[in-house]
């Protein structure tokens, strides 16, 4: 991301402090830096908080079409909670969510370690597994929607090749569609996180390799408890990307399934979208959009603190 | 002090001359006819504007009105207006109305005597707010039809059905041949429209009436709607098999006879037409499904928001004019396959089915569609309902009809 540092360079601050004797006020230390940051402020402070904080007061309105404060207290949340929908689409996100984080995780680095073994054309495979990412997840979904499709998808290839009772058909089953887009999700992005895990591989020193061999040591041992304690920075980064993705997961389910068979495949985010435009309730999705707000912040609240607050 | 209101005159009587001559006009028009049938009708409306001398642009979105809807208004509550759109009879413009978006067409109603003209007087109600006009409408499309497939009855071994219940009791016949019985499409509001279509047809006009009109919990929970969720479950297991998305999929299995029958709205009648099928000998429709000959008027009207440019404010009313005019309706009409909202216009070419609606709509025996009384709001939630009840077997009725009559209750 483009962002400005607070803190200018070095040199910046060395030319800035020139003046003969002038004091440098603190208001003024690193001028340029922090003039250069304001617009970033504003936008973070305008867009992200005030937008933030708008949505959430006005998730204790009734708000219809357009939004009104006009205050109904919790209702929107106790209606929130009793929406069937809703708890269906909390269950989805809770297993698309645990499932995408490990496997995507566990295959990125298989992926990684293998790629790390001084393999020929080590460019050309790395291209292949990273190119489904170039891909938006709508066109993902539509692949994986005939792909998965029983009538000209996998199925039916296994079926035309003399396997007839061959069934899958995880698109149509209530019980195993959300396992259906779980799928292509992680086709799409587990090349990004191999992408990531092959940096930091690259980044152990030899000499730590050399070491554990010296040391007899066998190779999974020492993936296991040095080289990957050793990464946990770039298992952080990952972590914050896969989990920023399964949140507001909407295109792919829109694209796949459109939350069908019946709802069996909807998540929260689309349960924000079709309220708040679709039904021309505000202030519903405004509540929805407040509760994955939350838990969002349940979980990286206390964790954010015990990785950063440490260090102090 | 006299020279600047001199030249204000010299600037309105200018601008008076260039009004007066048909100065063009473009005008945006937004709405979501993009099936061939639909976009046919709409060139028809183009045509009647461009003829009086302003210019229509079309901006079709794809995609159904559940898309296009919160495009056209993010567009007008974002302050980039457009000259026209399309929306559903009903409360869909409640709010952008009562927030004054809207332009206000009851000088040229009354001028032109809409009161009068429209029928049923229930659709210029829905455009009307404290006594003013804001909306023109343009058609009725009706909800309560049930198109049968001759063929499919007939390879079956067994009669085509005059009403509902044959057709249920036909159903086994028609699955021993290999047969849907009945088609629906997976699309939610394909499920909620099945549903609402039982309602008047089971439990009758009053009933409806009460629960969709009053919001009355006690009588959604009542034993007369539970006959209806009934009813649903014979029409959920009839419907097990079919696996189709789109309305017009579905009304397909019925015109290849792969299917028994379809409770479908008049527009699937264009199918049937489409594909050269000719009613009472390849298809029949039986509009109320046969037992209580009953239509809803719902359809499509047209709103115009409030713009700054005089000009095309003039334009705007216009068009609100050429849209009622005797000739555009019967053009527009007949292309897509609705009836017009005059009672005083002649439909000779109409075809069987059509005339079948519009000696009902004569008689009166009517009610209003679920989105005159429903918000969007309420028939989401209904959607969210009906969806999951007719995919999911082990779903009770009764279940289903507590959810029912909670939704009803929390109706406004």
């Amino acid at each position: 991301m483009a962002g400005v540092s607070p803190f200018g360079s070095p040199t910046t601050v060395i030319r800035m402090n020139d003046g003969p004797t002038a004091r440098p006020s603190r208001l003024f230390r690193n001028l340029n830096a922090k003039i250069a940051s304001i617009p970033m402020i504003l936008t973070a402070l305008v867009v992200f908080v005030g937008g933030t904080v708008w949505t959430v007061v006005h998730s204790f309105t009734n708000s219809r079409l357009l939004p009104r404060l006009n205050f109904v207290g919790l209702d929107q949340y106790v209606r929130l909670w009793s929406a069937p929908r809703w708890l269906i689409s909390i269950e989805n996100l809770l297993i698309y969510g645990s499932l995408s984080l490990i496997f995507s995780l566990v295959i990125g680095f298989v992926l990684a370690a293998l790629l790390d073994q001084k393999i020929r054309f080590e460019d050309t495979f790395r291209t292949i597994f990273l190119y489904p990412f170039a891909l938006s997840f709508v066109v993902t979904g539509l692949v994986w929607q005939w792909l998965l499709n029983p009538d000209f998808g996998v199925q039916s290839v296994v079926r035309g090749l003399g396997w007839e009772s061959f069934t899958f058909n995880p698109l149509y089953d209530k019980e195993l569609v959300i396992y259906g887009i779980l799928i292509a999700g992680l086709w799409q992005g587990t090349g990004l996180v191999m992408c990531l895990m092959l940096a930091g591989l690259r980044g152990i020193d030899e000499d730590i390799w050399k070491a554990a061999r010296v040391d007899g040591i066998p190779i999974w041992k020492t993936y296991l408890f040095i080289v990957i304690p050793m990464m946990r920075p770039v298992f952080v980064t990952t972590l914050v990307i896969i989990a920023s993705g399964i949140v507001r997961v909407y295109d792919l389910v829109v694209a796949q399934t459109s939350g069908g068979p019946a709802l069996a495949s909807e998540v929260p985010a689309k349960y924000v979208y079709d309220y708040m435009f679709a039904a021309q309730n505000l202030g519903q999705g405004f509540a929805a959009s407040t509760m994955m707000l939350l838990t969002v912040a349940i979980i990286i609240v206390p964790w954010a603190y015990l990785e950063f607050g440490r260090r102090r | 002090m006299r020279y600047r209101s001199s030249r204000a005159a010299l600037a309105a009587g200018a601008a008076f001359f260039m009004i007066a001559p048909a100065h063009a006009t473009d005008l945006e028009v937004a709405h979501w006819w993009t099936s061939g049938g639909e976009a046919a009708a709409v060139a028809e409306l183009a045509k009647a504007f461009d003829a009086t001398g302003n210019k229509w642009v079309d901006a079709a979105i794809a995609g159904g009105g559940n898309t296009a809807r919160p495009i056209m208004v993010s567009r007008i509550t974002g302050g980039d207006p457009m000259g026209a759109f399309q929306f559903n009879h009903g409360r869909q413009a409640e709010e952008l109305v009562a927030e004054g978006l809207m332009l206000d067409l009851t000088e040229l109603a009354t001028q032109e005597k809409w009161a009068e003209i429209v029928r049923p007087k229930s659709l210029l109600d829905s455009c009307t707010l404290d006594g003013r006009i804001y909306c023109a409408p343009v058609n009725i499309h009706s909800w309560q039809w049930l198109w049968l497939s001759n063929k499919a009855f007939e390879d079956a071994g067994v009669p085509v059905p005059t009403n509902w219940d044959e057709f249920v009791a036909a159903a086994p016949a028609l699955e021993a041949a290999g047969k849907i019985p009945l088609a629906i499409g997976g699309q939610p509001w394909q499920a909620t429209g099945t549903f609402n279509v039982l309602i008047p047809a089971i439990a009758g006009k009053d009933v409806f009436l009460k629960v969709y009109q009053d919001h009355d919990a006690e009588a959604a929970a009542g034993p007369e709607i539970a006959k209806v969720f009934k009813a649903a479950d014979d029409a959920r297991r009839m419907s097990a098999k079919s696996n189709v998305q789109d309305w017009n999929q579905a009304t397909n299995l019925v015109i290849t006879g792969q299917a028994g029958g379809q409770i479908m709205g008049d527009w699937a009648q264009g199918e049937f037409q489409v594909a050269g099928q000719v009613a009472g000998k390849d298809y029949t429709c039986l509009p109320g499904l046969g037992v209580n000959q009953l239509i809803s008027t719902g359809g499509d009207a047209f709103y115009f928001p409030k713009l700054d440019d005089p000009e095309k404010t003039k334009a705007q009313l216009a068009l609100a004019s050429t849209m009622l005019d005797p000739k555009t309706q019967v053009a527009f009409n007949l292309k897509k396959g609705s009836v017009p909202v005059r009672g005083d216009v002649d439909l000779a070419a109409a075809n069987d089915c059509m005339k079948k609606g519009l000696e009902i709509l004569a008689s009166g025996n009517i009610i209003p569609d679920t989105n005159q009384l429903n918000t969007e709001d309420t028939n989401n939630q209904l959607n969210d309902l009906f969806v999951e009840f007719f995919k999911t077997p082990s779903l009770t009725p009764e279940e289903a009809q507590k959810r029912f009559a909670e939704i009803i209750a929390n109706a406004d």
